[in-house]
């Protein structure tokens, strides 16, 4: 008993071990970047976590080991360093590289339709859907009027075959 | 006009289907410049071979080719017979830029291959590049009298690329008033 537990709780060291190592590897910022101003490094990160690295593209500047991403994280530490506030230093980024360039995408002219295009499917649908609902229930009410006399003596007739008395 | 309430939804996706289908061609590497018309920006670089450095004041008043390249890149060992008879042809002349290679490299291979620049800088921090908002080797600016950046193009220049894109676009810019 105490031999299984032993070795469970070996196991989890390992798995636990394994993990760490794991995510120090996909750690991209290197030593020799971090700025000794805990406080500028700190935005620095916050800042970098949102632009998007050019090259792979689905990844931001923070998490990418690619060169161009370390060139930019550098780059943003000296702005930073430099005096730029948060707005100056994405500013810089965006002058060059684009909006793209923000993970998350701003709210300007040409990103009305990402912003609000679900809204405004959602609310398409909605009249749609509105419209079929009063039709059919409009419907239902036509189906508790009292039958006309042909009606009648159809219904009785398919009944009566069905059901001989 | 129930009935042509009805097609509504079928016209909302045709035009959502053949919109996104139209999408799936886009190359999402191929990104906007964002300097297009504006001036390209200042800068002053050592230069790669033996002759002098070559800046920004080097290209005014001219139109030409600034061709950002390196010795490790696959694409500008491509694009590079195509530059070398653009330089004896075109009449535009070629500016070159080294981005991240060491400068021993970069003047070794332009050595080994003939160079087609008429300067050429070296760029080994990636600065200037990133000022210019390259991401990646090869990539051409067209630059026009007044100096300011009229095109990019990103990837390496073929033949039919040339043909097709940089022709017509020199033509065009030819023909504007001095």
């Amino acid at each position: 008993m105490k031999r299984h537990r032993r070795a469970a709780v070996r196991r989890i060291a390992i798995v636990l071990g394994s993990l760490l190592t794991l995510s120090a590897a996909s750690m991209a910022v290197t030593p020799d970047e971090v700025l000794k101003d805990p406080k500028l490094e700190a935005r620095a990160r916050a800042i970098s976590q949102n632009l998007r690295c050019l090259v792979c593209q689905n990844q931001s500047i923070d998490d990418s080991d690619a060169e161009l991403a370390h060139d930019l994280r550098v780059l943003l530490r000296e702005r930073l360093t430099a005096g730029d506030t948060d707005e100056q230093a994405i500013g810089f980024m965006v002058a060059r590289y684009g909006s793209f360039v923000l993970l998350k995408p701003p709210l300007q002219g040409d990103t009305l339709l990402l912003w609000f295009g679900p809204a405004l499917l959602l609310i398409v649908a909605a009249i749609g859907f509105g419209r079929y609902l009063r039709r059919h229930a409009g419907a239902g009410t036509d189906a508790s009027a009292p039958l006309a006399a042909e009606e009648q003596k159809r219904l009785d007739a398919i009944l009566s075959k069905r059901r001989p008395a | 006009m129930q009935r042509l309430l009805a097609l509504v939804p079928i016209v909302i996706f045709v035009a959502l289907s053949t919109g996104l289908g139209l999408s799936l061609s886009n190359d999402p590497r191929k990104l906007p410049s964002m300097l297009i018309d504006k001036p390209t920006p200042a800068f002053r670089l050592a230069s790669l071979d033996d002759g002098d450095g070559f800046s920004s004041d080097d290209l005014k008043g001219k139109i030409a080719l600034l061709n950002v390249f390196a010795s490790w890149c696959p694409g500008c060992r491509v694009e590079h017979p195509t530059l070398m008879g653009l330089a004896e042809r075109s009449g535009v002349p070629i500016y070159g830029i080294s981005w991240k290679d060491d400068r021993a490299s970069g003047a070794l291979w332009l050595k080994a291959n003939r160079s087609p620049y008429v300067r050429v800088g070296d760029d080994a921090s990636g600065r200037l590049g990133i000022d210019l908002g390259v991401t990646g080797v090869p990539e051409t600016f067209v630059i026009d009298r007044s100096g300011r950046i009229r095109f990019r193009y990103a990837g390496p220049i073929t033949d039919e690329v040339w043909e097709g894109t940089f022709a017509p676009l020199l033509a065009e810019l030819r023909s504007e008033p001095q």
